[in-house]
């Protein structure tokens, strides 16, 4: 069981407590509808899948019930960080 | 190929074992092959398999970063069953089960299939109209399944707990009597030596570290550790690693991978006749030919390549076990491991050509790949021979994404209302 | 009484009461304290158990979780049978019932054992070669003998009468091991004042120093000394102490998994106690001193009765005070074994030889037992041991070559080196490092907050292992965060044992490769050669063709020995073959204790209503959605199921029905933005739904297919009530706040889950409003005033409500909300008008009836995730004019658009008795050949007593094309005609619900 910071509350905790919510940083467009067909696979079922940093979302569902993201280790599943929703994709060179 | 035979194990008793030739060659790679199949799991070397027999294409590398048959091939619940919803899935599962039924000879290689039977619990209403639904879609598909009652069900499987007081009653189930396990193990192997025999050169501890591809696009060969190989084509078989795979030649997937872990017991006498499956409380068990109890639990719920997973999953599939079988509380866990399953949007395969000429991918099945691995393998290998898919695969498409002609296992289950 | 193997004033038992004990039905005593395995060789009994394959007589290899042969069932009553228990574990309690496995008829005469005749065809994998022909065999004739054949122990008959216990545990240090490197490292963290959790798998603590005779530390006797370490540690309140407490896992991010084993050592039954507890410790830092495992050494036929390891025969001397025999030989490669020779010589046991593979020991150690008297035989191997039942003799002969000599023995030790215990190391994903001067994986890089001290770390000097432990425990300290300045003296050693060196494999000189490697599953030498020459090279292979180290002891004994012979066929260096993984658990853990309390009605929680008291006082037979328990139907006295539904349709067509709605899912949606987001969330239009008015809500998941649907009331500018599918109020809550936190936070919303605050009474029938009107405070609920699709708040009985008019069966209906706490109150006010006006009580499945009779979907049935709005003739809901919302760009996809879809219809069967069962397939042409050509299926089928038929909705390709055709059902037995009609059956107008 993973243990999870989370930014809001700002305490690790178990993952039973949060919920997965798949790859971050993916932007639903505003002009959604004039996207061609293959814009719009790229943005609702293509994925990263990166064996190393994945950058995703959890929330906290049992707690605080915000979205947050993170940067882990899909390897080690190592967490490097977590961040606020909405924040930029953190630089990790220094970290790892 | 030598022959295995009853005969050949007492030929062999009287000179100490001494005179069994290798399984498969481990040759060097070439410089240059026909096809190059990227993972040597049961998927590649069934693939490699039928290229060689039955598209006469023996030119073939099978390139494996590991041990062939260490990935999924070699820690999956190895259950066998074809009672799926959809034509399309109908149709490549019971292909499988065709061929599996005859495979050991084939291979000339005892994979120990064993039609077993199938069984999948029903605990409410929805479970048993979905049950019906599958029933009726796979019989007139030529697909057995069959309901049975609780009692009928504990019939077929005495430990069953069909108690009404059980937090979920088991309300009846599905039976494909047909279905069953298969020795993990061998499958690989006997692939593996068949193809062998046929000239493919199996290439282990060789990792794949780009994919070479002309200006014009289509493909030229793998860069791997052991050196490049040119290639006319590429079959991608790299299950939880597909992703990793194809980006290398820039084609990017509808994919994500999970861990799914599972256990076996201490090996105990013969108690658990069948496969009992159960979606609702999420758990898999059947008995090996060893007497170990083969569990199977749920995926993680992040994406991971860490081939573990936390111990509150095998803790909800081991509530789930000793609901279902309250007989096995004091059975103890021997082992417990992890795979990465790799799975698409609408948790059905990708059996497919690709945007890129001479690139064909096979990944997508999620949790239960090793039931199609000899057809999977087989309509694979004809549409990499072909550069056209087999009718059994053409709509298990890269492209379905795109166009929304999925192929929705998950969804046909459906969720409760 | 006193046992013939037990011998006066050895050991640590002391005085300790008598514990009678039943073997295979024959009585013996032992000693509290006592093992199953010491009590039984005390009574001078070795054969215990039959190995797998060949079913071969098998004694005790060792004293611990190693043990590989002697495994035992304990049956305490007829529901508390453990299967596969080692005797070796297993603490003896007096009335303790015993029983050997895997033989027949008995465990000294075992017919099984005709399979070792035949083990010349029995080789590694020969399975895989033969079993072929003919074909049908396999499963009617082979596969069965193998099973039976197979498996040890048997499964208990009856369910478990035990239960189980779970804790969560956080400590700045974690040890595990208790042994002198353990004790140290969790002093030294202790003092610094730490929260220490030390634990460790035996009854006591003290590891090694149960059996070592020559350690002292800080000038105390080792063992003595490991007590009072213990009692300095029992007095500290930042000291958690476990024993019988096994660390088998270790996970992400520090969390060590442990088995605490409660009442296993104890008579019982004890059903206040839990038979074992899981410990899952989040640990800031872990200190590993799971010490090592000795291996054996590997000759042709080292597996009699009688042969065990040297730290084994020890063990039971020193600890247990028993003897292994009367007349031991020694065999090792190592020094440890001198040691086992020179305790028994002291304790006045017979020492046959030392058998030594090398050709000139060195050490004090060898002088002690040369100084004792005891032959060694230098640059000698053993070819081969004697006996039936037990070992009754060793064969000698000079490693070079020459005569080979026949020495008698009753009992053999033998020692091929130790092995350091990695294994939670390797769990917590450290890479191992192979030491080639002393031939073993010790911990290389670290993964995690985690340091190994003492034997598994490779430290063979006591001298320098106690500082090592020592620091690391003060380091952990640091490390956790905790402050100190207690720099306490290290325990020092005042003497010490040395066991360094061994070997791997088979020895050099012994010609016969039938030699055990892995002997529960009779993995010989032989085999694995055989493995490395079929192509197997890498170990994994070699592991999983030979099955060496797969058994219950999971290789402990025999993975690198294994790992060595297939090095060596290969000509090849250890570390290029590879080591295999270490998984979880460290030894075998029970079911129940991972389990724990989430059985029977704990298994999931189950959700009740505010009313399902009311229900299950009126006979109410209930059906499980998801976790809610919902009442199903009211059968009254004698009614079967069907006979209760009639009625209830029927009555609330006629009069009225009430029906509980609460599990309903519901959500409130305020903010200045709520429309805006309603918008953006649902197909409808919502800005221009008047306050006080309903709509009827779809929502779609981004790829277009309908994901829940419900009822909305506005009930104010800002303020939505949104309800949802019972199974989806979670999902869709989810599914709201990802898209307002992450895609819309521009939005001002606020999304609260209502489900549980409001029950929900709905009253639908035409007398509905005769039956709610006394009870209304507030609200004019005339037609009028209150039309079909709108919402009002104010009082019911006394309490608030939020009053909708909407109906989910086609008549005029309402639902009430109340507080939850008032749901039973309000309810019974309402069935006493209700009964007034004849209206009756209903459950889902009148429900279902009623909403599919008027062709109303459900989500869930008539759709199944890859359904579309259109496919289920709801287009009309979606919003002409919106730009965006959830779902839009999905349905614009080319096969969400193309014609052929499925889409939703009515049956009627030809024979109007005729009820479809629900996921029936649909064909055009019956008489095809299989595969058919399937059209569709029956998503919902009942018989209507309304209609006086039976009624069906169907999803059929093209289906609103084809209304007026005739279909075909083909059943098992028969083909059932239908006809495709408009999904409505029942007063298609739409007049009742003003009616």
């Amino acid at each position: 069981m993973l243990l999870i910071r989370c930014p809001y509350c700002e305490k690790d905790l178990p993952e039973v407590e949060f919920r997965h919510a798949g790859e971050a940083h993916l932007v639903r467009p505003s002009n959604i509808t004039e996207m061609s067909d293959a814009e719009f696979e790229g943005y609702f079922f293509i994925r990263q899948n990166p064996k190393g940093i994945v950058f995703e979302r959890w929330r906290h569902v049992h707690g605080c019930g915000r979205f947050f993201n993170a940067a882990r280790d899909s390897v080690s599943d190592k967490f490097l960080t977590t961040y606020k929703a909405g924040e930029p994709k953190p630089v990790l060179g220094d970290r790892e | 190929m030598r022959k295995y035979s009853a005969f050949a194990i007492a030929r062999e008793a009287f000179r100490g074992h001494k005179g069994w030739e290798q399984q498969w060659r481990s040759p060097e790679p070439k410089a240059e092959y026909d096809v190059v199949i990227i993972g040597a799991g049961g998927h590649g070397l069934a693939t490699a398999y039928y290229l060689a027999a039955e598209h006469g294409i023996t030119n073939v590398a099978v390139v494996e970063k590991g041990w062939l048959g260490g990935g999924n091939t070699g820690r999956n619940t190895t259950i066998i069953r074809s009672n799926y919803l959809y034509d399309e899935s109908a149709g490549i599962y019971d292909h499988a089960v065709k061929l599996w039924e005859n495979l050991s000879q084939e291979l000339n290689y005892n994979v120990m299939f064993s039609p077993r039977g199938v069984m999948m619990l029903a605990h409410n209403i929805h479970d048993v109209q979905v049950f019906q639904r599958h029933i009726h879609a796979n019989r007139l598909n030529g697909v057995d399944n069959e309901w049975l009652t609780p009692e009928q069900a504990k019939e077929y499987c005495p430990p069953l707990n069909i108690s009404k007081d059980a937090r979920y009653p088991v309300l009846g189930a599905a039976l494909q009597r047909r279905g069953g396990t298969a020795r993990h193990d061998a499958v690989a192997w006997g692939y593996a030596r068949a193809a062998s025999a046929r000239g493919v050169d199996i290439i282990q501890n060789c990792e794949v570290t780009g994919v070479r591809r002309a200006a014009a696009g289509h493909v030229e060969g793998v860069e791997t550790t052991r050196g490049f190989m040119r290639a006319k084509k590429i079959g991608v078989v790299a299950a939880g690693h597909s992703s990793v795979i194809m980006q290398m030649a820039d084609v990017r997937m509808p994919l994500e991978s999970y861990p799914l872990q599972a256990l076996v017991s201490e090996p105990i006498k013969p108690v658990v006749p069948c496969v009992v499956m159960s979606n609702t409380v999420h758990a898999y068990i059947s008995q090996s030919d060893k007497g170990e109890l083969v569990i199977g639990a749920g995926t993680d719920q992040y994406t991971s390549y860490s081939q573990t997973g936390g111990l509150h999953i095998l803790q909800h599939t081991l509530d789930a076990i000793c609901e279902m079988f309250p007989i096995f509380t004091r059975m103890k866990m021997l082992r417990s491991w992890g795979g990465v399953v790799d799975v698409t949007p609408d948790r059905s395969p990708i059996l497919s050509k690709t945007p890129v000429q001479g690139l064909y991918v096979n990944c997508g099945w999620g949790t239960g790949g090793f039931k199609a691995t000899p057809g999977s393998g087989h309509v694979f290998a004809h549409t990499i021979a072909r550069d056209e898919p087999h009718k059994i695969n053409a709509g298990f498409t890269l492209e379905r994404f795109r166009t929304g002609r999925l192929i929705d296992e998950a969804a046909a289950a459906a969720v409760a209302h | 009484m006193t046992a013939p193997y037990r011998i006066a004033g050895k050991g640590h038992l002391g005085t300790a009461p008598v514990a009678r004990f039943t073997f295979d039905g024959k009585s013996y005593a032992g000693l509290e304290g006592d093992t199953l395995a010491s009590a039984l060789l005390a009574n001078g009994v070795h054969l215990v158990g039959r190995s797998f394959k060949y079913h071969r007589p098998r004694g005790f290899l060792s004293s611990g979780v190693e043990e590989p042969n002697a495994l035992v069932g304990v049956e305490r009553d007829a529901a508390r049978t453990t299967p596969n228990v080692r005797a070796t574990v297993q603490e003896l309690y007096d009335g303790l019932q015993a029983v050997s496995q895997n033989r027949w008829p008995s465990l000294s005469f075992d017919v099984g054992a005709v399979n070792n005749l035949g083990s010349p065809f029995f080789s590694a994998g020969f399975y895989y070669k033969t079993f072929m022909w003919p074909k049908a065999a396999w499963k009617h004739l082979y596969e069965p003998f193998i099973r039976r054949a197979a498996g040890l122990g048997v499964a208990p008959e009856q369910p478990d009468p035990d239960h189980y216990a779970a804790r969560y545990e956080h400590c700045d240090l974690l040890v595990v091991g208790g042994g002198v490197a353990g004790l140290t490292a969790a002093l030294a963290a202790a003092e610094s004042g730490a929260r220490v959790v030390l634990v460790d798998e035996q009854p006591e603590f003290g590891g090694s120093l149960r059996f070592e005779s020559q350690t002292r530390i800080d000038g105390q006797d080792g063992w003595d000394w490991a007590q009072s370490a213990v009692h300095r540690l029992a007095g500290m309140d930042n000291v958690r102490l476990l024993t019988r407490t096994t660390a088998f896992g270790y996970h992400a991010q520090n969390m060590v998994a442990m088995i605490e084993r409660v009442t296993e050592h104890l008579p019982g039954p004890l059903p206040d106690l839990p038979r074992e507890r899981l410990w899952q410790v989040r640990a800031k830092q872990v200190v590993l001193a799971t010490g090592s495992i000795e291996r054996h050494m590997v000759f042709p036929n080292n597996d009699r009765p009688g042969i065990m390891l040297a730290s084994a025969g020890r063990t039971f001397l020193n600890h247990f005070g028993v003897a292994v025999g009367r007349n031991v030989g020694i065999y090792t490669s190592n020094d440890s074994a001198y040691y086992a020779a020179i305790d028994l010589k002291k304790a006045g046991v017979s020492v046959a030889a030392i058998i030594d593979v090398r050709d000139n020991p060195k050490s004090a150690i060898v002088d002690q037992a040369r100084a004792l008297g005891i032959e060694i035989k230098a640059g000698h191997v053993v070819s081969g041991s004697k006996g039936h039942l037990r070992v009754s003799a060793m064969i000698v002969k000079p490693r070079g070559g020459g005569a080979e000599q026949t020495i008698a023995v009753d009992a053999m030790l033998t020692s091929s080196g130790w092995t350091p215990s990695v294994h939670l190391f390797s769990q917590s994903r450290g890479k191992v490092a192979y030491d080639e001067a002393t031939q073993r994986f010790l911990p290389g890089t670290y993964a995690q907050a985690c340091v190994s001290v003492g034997a598994c770390n490779g430290s063979d000097r006591l001298e320098d292992l106690l500082i090592e432990a020592s620091q690391a425990g003060r380091g952990a300290a640091q490390a956790a965060g905790v402050d100190h300045d207690a720099a306490g003296a290290y325990p020092e050693a005042s003497a010490a044992e040395v066991w360094t060196g061994g070997m791997l494999g088979v020895a050099p000189g012994v010609e016969d490769k039938k030699a055990f490697v892995d002997f529960q599953n009779d993995v010989t030498a032989k085999d694995i050669a055989q493995a490395v020459r079929e192509g197997m090279r890498s170990i994994e292979h070699v592991k999983r063709f030979t099955t060496n180290g797969m058994a219950t002891d999971q290789g402990k004994t025999s993975n690198m020995h294994g790992l060595a012979i297939a090095a060596e066929v290969l000509g090849k260096p250890i570390p290029e073959v590879g080591l295999t993984t270490f998984r979880q658990p460290y030894t075998p853990v029970t079911f129940g204790a991972i389990a724990g309390n989430a059985r029977g009605a704990l298994f999931d929680p189950t959700r009740r209503t505010a009313i399902h008291s009311w229900a299950e006082e009126h006979g109410a037979e209930f059906e499980d959605v998801g976790q809610w328990k919902r009442a199903w139907y009211f059968p009254t006295a004698g009614e079967d199921m069907q006979a209760a539904i009639n009625r209830e349709c029927v009555t609330v067509r006629q009069n009225a029905g009430i029906f509980d709605a609460s599990t309903l899912g519901k959500i409130e949606v305020v903010g200045p933005d709520a429309a805006t987001f309603m918008e953006l969330l649902y197909t409808n239009p919502w800005q221009k739904l008047e306050p006080g008015r309903c709509r009827y809500g779809i929502m779609l998941r981004e790829d277009g297919y309908v994901y829940d649907d419900g009822v909305v009331g506005r009930l104010a500018a800002d303020r939505f009530h949104v309800t949802t599918t019972t199974g989806g109020a979670a999902r869709v809550l989810h599914h709201m706040e990802d898209y307002l936190q992450t895609e819309f936070p521009h939005l001002k919303v606020y999304l609260t889950s209502i489900s549980e605050q409001w029950a929900v009474i709905a009253v639908q029938g035409p007398k509905s409003r005769d039956i709610i009107a006394p009870l209304v405070e507030g609200i004019d609920i005339s037609d009028a005033a209150m039309p079909h699709m709108s919402v009002r708040e104010g009082k019911i009985c006394g309490v608030p409500t939020r009053l909708f008019r909407m109906s989910f069966t086609g008549e005029r209906g309402f639902e009430i909300n109340v507080p939850a706490d008032y749901g039973r109150s309000v309810w019974e006010a309402v069935w006493a008008e209700g009964k007034k006006h004849g209206a009756c009580a209903y459950g889902t499945e009148t429900m279902h009836v009623l909403r599919a009779e008027k062709g109303y979907i459900i989500v869930g049935q008539e759709t199944d995730g890859t359904a579309t709005p259109d496919d289920v003739g709801l287009a009309w809901a979606i919003g002409k004019a919106k730009k965006d919302f959830v779902g839009i760009r999905g349905l614009q996809r080319q096969d969400l658009v193309a014609p052929g879809r499925k889409q939703l219809v009515g049956l009627r069967t030809k024979n109007s008795t005729t009820v479809l069962e629900e996921g029936a397939q649909l064909v055009a042409d019956p008489n095809q050949p299989i595969p058919m050509k399937m059209l569709g299926h029956v998503t919902s089928s009942y018989w209507s007593e309304n209609c006086g038929r039976s009624i069906a909705l169907a999803m059929v390709e093209g289906g609103r094309n084809r209304i007026g055709d005739i279909l075909y059902v083909p059943m098992p037995d028969n083909t059932i005609e239908v006809e495709v009609t408009e999904p409505i059956f029942f007063d298609e107008k739409g007049e009742r619900l003003n009616g």
